[in-house]
């Protein structure tokens, strides 16, 4: 077992003649993907890498059998092209794109309490199973099959953490990148619920950075819901209020929430071991196994 | 995106909500002249995006034509926490009975708008949600079916506003939803909202700021856009594209992704010594941006060591190296010194391309380490 992606997964890739989708659409395949289908509108009937590209997402789900999708579609577009994947019956999207506006965010958000479909993203690396599958940007060299589940905003730093974890010899079941934007589909809690009823994860890993209180609701769940262990780590110790770090999401609002040091002491207070750094993180999870 | 205050007033007004008559205006003498028109009593107000004006002394009452010019010589050119004043608000002063706080803003936790009221105006609202949560009532908007007139009604009454005056509120409550909604808006607040002697309403402050990820279908108002940026840096950094923050420390960061970078940055000050900037050069960058980069930490004075440090995903290894290169280029001597970490996509052939002229490491630990000794810190 695994999560949210592996073997019975049947990708369609929205934008999949656009520089990234295509591009990406091959990596996910060289991984052992199984991309099925790919839309793009206007495109229906070309092929791109083999597959058959569509107008629209049903008919992908219609002639394919596509049960997830990847969103590598231009942000003014892209809200649209999420709605379309939760209209059509998917049990996955995961959105890449990152600058989608925050609005169009909000009636996605709106949608998903009415569907079925999880969402992961958007401004995401994507979710990879090492060994099986991935969706997403991620590159699957670096990552190794094993029991640490690991869930985090953002994407580089979740690549560090792999390595370090790497250079120990540990191996992930799933990694989940769930994105920095201020409104995202899956959160921590989905993320950690999903990594405690999973057979494959022994030691779970949450990646958190500043702004927002995502990782402040996800240490409540934690403490009352996770048996297993749980190692911590937050990036923006010393990102200074009012200023964006990069993510739309990373800022440290005027009035002090949102900080690093709120994050980890709620993080410690629900019992999960919180390190200062990637390389901390990696000793922790070594030590744990 | 943040508005200045005397253009969220102008929208708000535009919507129709009453607004204190005033005029801005850059010079001592444009601030008498708009002061002789306006008459009786007028504001002088730092136009800056800043929190907290009046405290910093960015705000002034001026009695005649003459105060005005006086208040406005001495705000003008003003730092206002980091920010240079370049103009000034002249407004009608309003006699006041009571102070509310509207508004409405995206919580990104509930990943909706919600409305909010308050009878505690004038003051700092989150610390009033902090201290009084009671105080302010407040809904959130299913997008689905936009504010309601009855909700609205239910956010006014229940912040308990005097009968008299909440059919004027929940008229302005609903205009900023509308403007929240078809703006684009993170935020659309009037903090204070003042019922005035006579009875009347009017918004004496004004904020709105408009999702950056937003502003290609709202060209109104990215027009007003007007970011006086803290120095030169930011502002040559934001036309290049590149996330950047300026800091206090004399250790020049460049990496690519935000989480990664502000890890980074939580290193240098972990082994002692201080970051002087974050900038993250993005995903994918090619030679040339990265040649842009480091040429731009360089340039800062302040800047003592720099480390370079690249996980490559959709940014290779090799590229990056090869902007390092071309940065190089136009030096004899290294201007600073500079350390080099690449691992991921093209590593290999990234570290082959660097010449012994920059010091490289593997670990980013190490990497960090080192950077913080040559910048003369702990480590």
């Amino acid at each position: 077992m695994s999560v949210l992606v592996d073997d019975d997964t049947r990708l369609v890739v929205q934008g999949i003649t656009g520089s990234e989708g295509k591009f990406h659409a091959e990596r996910m395949q060289e991984y052992g993907t199984n991309v099925v289908a790919g839309v793009t509108p206007g495109k229906g009937g070309e092929e791109v890498l083999g597959l058959p590209v569509y107008d629209t997402v049903k008919e992908a789900v219609r002639e394919e059998d596509a049960n997830a999708s990847a969103v590598f579609v231009p942000p003014a577009f892209a809200g649209d092209a999420v709605m379309e994947s939760l209209d059509s019956d998917l049990d996955l999207c995961v959105a890449i794109t990152e600058g989608i506006p925050t609005h169009d965010m909000i009636r996605v958000n709106r949608r998903l309490d009415e569907v079925d479909t999880r969402l992961v993203g958007p401004n995401c690396p994507g979710v990879i199973t090492p060994g099986e599958a991935k969706i997403g940007i991620m590159p699957g060299n670096i990552f190794d099959s094993g029991n640490v589940g690991l869930v985090s905003r953002s994407g580089t730093l979740t690549y560090q953490l792999v390595d370090s974890l790497g250079r120990r010899g540990v191996g992930q079941s799933t990694v989940i990148g769930i994105g920095g934007d201020p409104i995202i589909g899956t959160s921590f809690i989905d993320s950690v619920r999903a990594f405690e009823n999973d057979d494959d994860t022994d030691v779970i890993a949450v990646v958190g950075e500043i702004g927002g209180s995502d990782e402040e609701r996800a240490a409540e769940w934690i403490e009352e819901n996770v048996s297993k262990p749980v190692v911590g780590f937050i990036a923006g110790r010393t990102a200074p209020p009012g200023k964006r770090m990069g993510h739309a999401g990373a800022i440290v609002s005027g009035s002090g929430t949102g900080t690093a040091e709120s994050k980890m002491n709620a993080l410690r207070d629900a019992g999960v071991r919180v390190a200062e750094t990637p390389a901390g993180v990696a000793d922790e999870i070594d030590d744990l196994i | 995106m943040r508005l200045h205050e005397y253009q969220a007033k102008n929208v708000f007004a535009d919507a129709g909500i009453p607004t204190p008559e005033g005029e801005v205006v850059d010079t001592p003498e444009g601030a008498r002249d708009a002061a002789e028109r306006i008459g009786g009593t007028v504001a002088v107000k730092a136009q800056v995006h800043v929190g907290g004006r009046g405290k910093a002394g960015g705000i002034k009452l001026a009695d005649n034509a003459d105060e005005a010019y006086e208040a406005a010589e001495e705000i003008l050119g003003m730092d206002l926490k980091g920010k240079h004043v370049d103009k000034v608000l002249i407004e009608e002063a309003v006699d006041i009975a009571d102070e509310l706080y509207v508004g409405v803003t995206t919580d990104r936790g509930e990943g909706r708008a919600v409305a909010m009221v308050s009878s505690k105006g004038g003051v700092n609202i989150e610390e009033v949600a902090e201290e009084d949560p009671e105080a302010i009532a407040k809904t959130h908007i299913d997008p689905a079916y936009d504010l309601r007139p009855f909700e609205a009604r239910e956010v006014v009454y229940g912040a308990g506003i005097p009968r008299e005056h909440a059919r004027d509120v929940t008229g302005v409550l609903s205009t900023l939803y509308d403007l929240w909604d078809e703006g684009d808006a993170d935020d659309a607040e009037i903090n204070p909202l003042m019922i005035t002697e006579d009875g009347g309403i009017v918004a004496a402050d004004a904020v709105f700021n408009v999702d950056d990820s937003a502003l290609y279908r709202q060209e109104e108002l990215a027009e007003m856009e007007d970011e006086a940026f803290e120095d030169d840096f930011e502002a040559r950094a934001s036309d290049a594209g590149f996330d950047y923050v300026r800091l206090d420390g004399n250790v020049g960061i460049i990496g690519n992704g935000a989480g990664l970078v502000m890890t980074t940055l939580d290193l240098v000050d972990h082994f002692g010594g201080s970051p002087a900037n974050f900038l993250d050069i993005g995903g994918g960058a090619d030679a040339e941006r990265v040649r842009d980069a480091l040429e731009l930490v360089f340039e800062d004075e302040n800047v003592d060591a720099v480390l370079f440090n690249v996980f490559g995903g959709i940014t290779r290894c090799d590229e990056v190296a090869q902007g390092i290169n071309d940065a190089l280029e136009a030096f004899d001597e290294l201007p600073k010194p500079l350390v080099v970490r690449l691992t991921g996509t093209n590593e290999k052939e990234g570290r082959e391309l660097l010449t012994d002229r920059v010091e490289t490491a593997e670990g980013l630990e190490e990497a960090v380490e080192r950077t913080v000794e040559l910048s003369g810190g702990e480590a």
